[in-house]
């Protein structure tokens, strides 16, 4: 109800306020990613869902041509996003910024966004926190403890396992997905018998595994970021004698993403994990969404992908919602509470914290017809995030 | 039954192989010729992405890659010799360092534009694959692989610089050039091949490296500060040297790991600042 | 030429402290983003601090020859004193600049003690070492300074209590400019004084110079610090001026960068590193605008060429055409 009369609201306001800011007839959109050095691919990704769904919509919406300006960070900068955040506003006089591959561009960016009153789109970013940092935040991606807290307390309930080990990556996010994951699990009930916190630059996991496999552990949840870690701890696993079928071994999605797994082979067979994308989910709109994306750029989408596309969905209703008006109020005010039908099932905007609201896939990975893929065997409705007050 | 630490020490000596491959010609490279090549791993980039091509579009088995990786990182590195590397052989170190990381920025952009961002996926052989038990601890076919190949290297190296006619000529020219140019030692192409050598060992390297730390174009950076460890705590020029640095990184880090996983970002960087604050020129280094 | 040539010591110093009218120049062409790229001074402030992290470099790398791969922690350790002393201090700027660098010169002293034990490889390996466990530390003290995610609660106060860091960034280019020609013309006197001098001399010769009264280590050391002291400021202009701080500030991806940027300016020369850094910087901004995923290959290219044509950097390579060109 709350978010129809905002829709109203911003409408009145809309049509009530002068047209100077429509003038111009173009809408730009400063996108902040690391499009270069170590997390490249995950900005190529987003990129790649910003252009598959301006190219399935036009380019045009409420009568507005939309404008991508990108600018690269290089990696986890926040002066540097702050800079092009900085820039993108004052010199190429855009109206929204939108990407943010990683936290510290999020947060280095988001003084300038309450500064300058504009939208800032966070399309992928995950740390709980970067919402509260300015009132012109909005996220279409994912927060960790969203998907680590689900993935506690399944674990702990329906997936039958009291005593966990977990071992995550000793930076930010992974000490995210370590609160939330042993918050939930000892909340339903589980005890959490070790932990081990590993070093992010590093290419080998054996001895972290001979550890949990040491104090003979009835699970194991795991968080490593994307890249080539996945792939390594997984075999790790293997060589060390870890079989997944007697072990759960639990993550988040980036340890069995498909590069991953395509990596791993059959001793990725039965892991376990919580996530709220993948390429083989069987929703309303996936299939139609990954043979697009593999049309256009000749791979399958992941969650940075659905990040991207889902990011211009919000911004273009959001556009139609304001009749072109792209001031960050009006764009704030469309934004909160939008509902619509995503490639990953539906998802919302918590008017209150601006943050999503999804579903959270538990999944396994199996082999379907020869091909090895994440099969959900679960779901939770309308998470949403867990830390916000 | 032998105790876990076993198999970790396994992976760990597996590890440090993998990173001998890597490193070793560079150890060769800037020990013998003293030129700074910053870009050594970028020649290990191209083996990795050459194997890869050849792997996943045109279904070769995945040893037989391994030459052809080695040759082409080879035949480029030689191109690039003869272009650019040979005029800054009596430049300043900070000028070869400014050449060499210009050409590694440039191998990120290339591979990027070519291969995509993407992690590039490797299917090892089946044989290579699994695991054998060896007293109750699993021992890793592709580990025991590497250890193989490497302990291979270490005596093609040694014998051919160490034995052969071609080696005396490297060392003849490296140690006094004039000299050797008299006694008719054609030192251009002696420089040229050993600059071959070493960056085909970097292609071979990066094949081999695809199943263990996977491959996407950031490559040519990730590697280069272990590889530079390798090579000072080993020695320059040293084959046995650097042989014993990546043995030493590769245990420790993981008996390190495996005892005191607080310390476990720590400890390479321990390792080698107490190496080289006790032995400055590297555990076999001879100046 | 037409300067006589300088018969003594003191003379010759003098004649080196006498301002070239190109130098003039230089600073005056400072001011030119404020009329001119009035949309560019975020940039320009950056630009401003980067080059003062290569003139500190070049304070040990041209100067006293001490290569290092690890000067990024004294910018670190800078960045972060000076986001911690806002947070739970005050966020006074000045005061903060000065705390970010004694804390930098205290462990600068301190690992000048190992520092100056080493030469060539080893020390460049040492440099490295420390520096990566520097940021380390930084990853691992979560506690103190937000790990990855970057530090959290930076506030800055306006300069004076009236020029407050404004969006388009007028008074972040005012402030770093303002510190770059301070300490530059510190660095200036210094580098002109018999005390660099000496160092030159321990660059060319490290063994032969104790022979003449110049303890080599000793003055490694003072060097070593100074240069700390001043990567420290940079630090901390950069945490006030973006109002934060992160991992990169310690990273080694900003030793190498800051090396690089030395160097193709060229090193031993005080401009060397400003004008590295300015067209680093600058060629940066314009190719990632261009292609922001490829933009690597052109600095790439840049690299390259500038070594080819013209050695010792792009200072170096100028002087030695220009000296080929008025003897002709």
């Amino acid at each position: 109800m709350r978010h129809m009369m905002t829709a109203a609201a911003a409408l009145l306001a809309a049509a009530t306020l002068p047209v100077a800011a429509q003038a111009q007839g173009t809408v730009k959109i400063g996108v902040i990613s690391a499009y270069s050095g170590q997390f490249a691919d995950t900005a190529t990704q987003i990129d790649n869902g910003i252009k598959l769904y301006m190219k399935q919509h036009g380019e045009t919406v409420a009568g507005k041509k939309i404008e991508i300006i990108r600018k690269d960070t290089g990696g986890p900068n926040p002066d540097v996003a702050k800079r092009l955040a900085q820039e993108l506003v004052v010199r190429d006089n855009v109206d929204i910024l939108a990407g943010f591959t990683l936290t510290p561009e999020a947060l280095g960016a988001a003084s300038v966004a309450t500064e300058a009153k504009k939208l800032m789109v966070n399309m992928n970013a995950a740390t709980a926190v970067i919402t509260e940092r300015s009132p012109y935040i909005v996220r279409v991606s994912l927060t960790l403890p969203q998907i680590a807290e689900t993935a506690g307390t399944w674990l702990a309930t329906k997936g039958g396992s009291k005593k966990a080990y977990t071992m995550v990556s000793d930076f930010g996010p992974g000490i995210d997905a370590e609160g939330a994951f042993q918050r939930a699990f000892k909340a339903a009930g589980g005890e959490i018998i070790g932990s081990v916190r590993m070093p992010v630059a590093n290419p080998d996991f054996s001895a972290f595994i001979q550890r949990a496999k040491d104090l003979n552990p009835e699970s194991i949840f795991v968080f490593v970021p994307g890249g080539a870690q996945p792939a390594a701890i997984g075999k790790a696993f293997a060589e060390r004698g870890l079989d997944p079928a007697k072990i759960k071994i639990m993550s988040t999605g980036e340890a069995v993403d498909e590069q991953a797994i395509k990596a791993m082979g059959d001793v990725s067979l039965g892991r376990l994990s919580a996530w709220h994308y993948d390429y083989n989910l069987k929703t309303k709109n996936n299939a139609a969404f990954v043979k697009a994306f593999n049309d256009e750029f000749k791979r399958n989408p992941d969650f940075f992908a659905v990040g991207g596309y889902d990011g211009m969905h919000l911004i273009y209703e959001a556009l139609k919602k304001t009749g072109g008006k792209a001031d960050g109020d009006s764009l704030v005010e469309a934004a909160k509470g939008m509902k619509w039908e995503s490639p990953r099932g539906p998802i919302s905007i918590d008017p209150a914290t601006r943050d999503i609201i999804q579903t959270v896939y538990i999944r396994k990975v199996e082999k379907v017809g020869g091909a090895i893929v994440n099969v959900d065997i679960d779901k939770v409705v309308n998470v949403k995030d867990p830390t916000h007050k | 039954m032998l105790p876990p630490i076993f198999g970790v020490l396994f992976d760990g000596i597996a590890y440090g192989m993998l990173l001998f491959v890597l490193s070793v010609g560079l150890s060769v490279t800037l020990g013998l010729m003293n030129f700074v090549n910053l870009a050594h791993c970028a020649f290990a980039m191209l083996g990795g992405y050459v194997t890869v091509t050849l792997v996943n579009i045109f279904g070769w088995p995945f040893l037989a890659t391994l030459p052809v990786a080695f040759v082409a990182a080879a035949v480029t590195s030689v191109v690039l010799e003869r272009l650019l590397y040979r005029r800054l052989y009596r430049a300043s170190d900070l000028d070869q360092v400014l050449l060499t990381i210009g050409l590694a920025f440039i191998s990120v952009s290339v591979a990027a534009y070519i291969f995509g961002t993407i992690q590039q996926p490797i299917a090892t052989p089946a044989a290579l694959r699994g695991s054998f038990d060896f007293f109750g601890i699993g021992l890793g076919k592709y580990r025991l692989f590497l250890i193989g190949i490497a302990l291979l290297v270490t005596l093609a190296m040694v014998i051919g610089l160490e034995y052969t006619r071609f080696g005396a000529q490297v060392r003849a020219s490296v140690d006094n050039q004039r000299m050797a140019r008299g006694l008719g030692i054609d030192v251009d192409w002696t420089f040229a091949s050993t600059f071959a050598l070493g960056s085909g060992l970097a292609g071979l390297g990066g094949a081999l490296a695809i199943e263990i730390v996977g491959l996407d174009p950031n490559f040519s950076f990730t590697y280069l500060v272990y590889v530079l460890i390798v090579v000072s705590v080993g020695g320059l020029g040293s084959i046995a040297g650097s042989f014993a640095a990546a043995m030493l990184i590769g245990v420790s880090d993981i008996a390190g790991k495996y005892y005191v996983p607080e310390l476990g970002a720590f400890l390479i960087y321990l390792v080698m600042v107490v190496v080289l604050m006790w032995k400055p020129a590297g555990l076999f280094g001879k100046r | 030429m037409a300067n006589p040539t300088p018969l003594t010591p003191q003379g010759y110093l003098l004649a080196r402290t006498r301002w070239h009218p190109l130098e003039i120049l230089f600073w005056l062409a400072t001011l030119l983003p404020f009329l001119v790229f009035p949309n560019y001074l975020s940039l320009a402030s950056q630009i401003a601090i980067t080059a003062l992290f290569a003139l500190s470099l070049d304070i040990i790398l041209g100067y006293a020859g001490v290569v290092s791969l690890g000067h990024a922690a004294f910018f670190g350790i800078g960045a972060y004193s000076a986001a911690i002393f806002s947070k739970h201090v005050w966020g006074e700027p000045f005061s903060g600049l000065l705390v970010a660098a004694a804390l930098a010169g205290l462990f600068g002293y301190a690992t000048s003690f190992i520092i100056s034990r080493f030469r060539h490889l080893p020390l460049i390996m040492i440099t490295l070492g420390l520096g990566l466990l520097a940021h380390e530390v930084a990853n691992s003290a979560h506690w103190l300074t937000g790990g990855s995610d970057g530090f959290q609660g930076v506030s800055t106060e306006p300069i004076f209590g009236l020029f407050r860091f404004d969006l388009y960034g007028k008074t972040a280019y005012a402030y770093s400019l303002a510190a770059l020609f301070i300490v530059f013309l510190c660095a200036r006197r210094l580098i002109n004084s018999p005390f660099g001098l000496a160092l030159r001399g321990i660059r060319e010769n490290w063994n032969r110079m104790p022979a003449i009264g110049a303890d080599s280590r000793a003055h490694i050391r003072k060097a070593y610090t100074i240069a700390a002291v001043i990567a420290g400021i940079c630090g901390a202009l950069l945490t006030q001026t973006t109002n934060s701080a992160s991992l990169e500030s310690i990273s080694f991806q900003r030793s190498a960068d800051v090396l690089v940027m030395l160097v193709l300016g060229g090193a031993g020369r005080l401009y060397g590193g400003l004008i590295g850094a300015a067209i680093f910087m600058i060629a940066r901004d314009q190719f990632s605008g261009i292609a922001p995923q490829y933009w690597y290959f052109w600095i790439g290219i840049l690299l390259v060429t500038v070594v080819m044509l013209l050695p010792n950097g792009i200072l170096g390579g100028l002087s030695k055409l220009l000296g080929r060109w008025s003897r002709k």
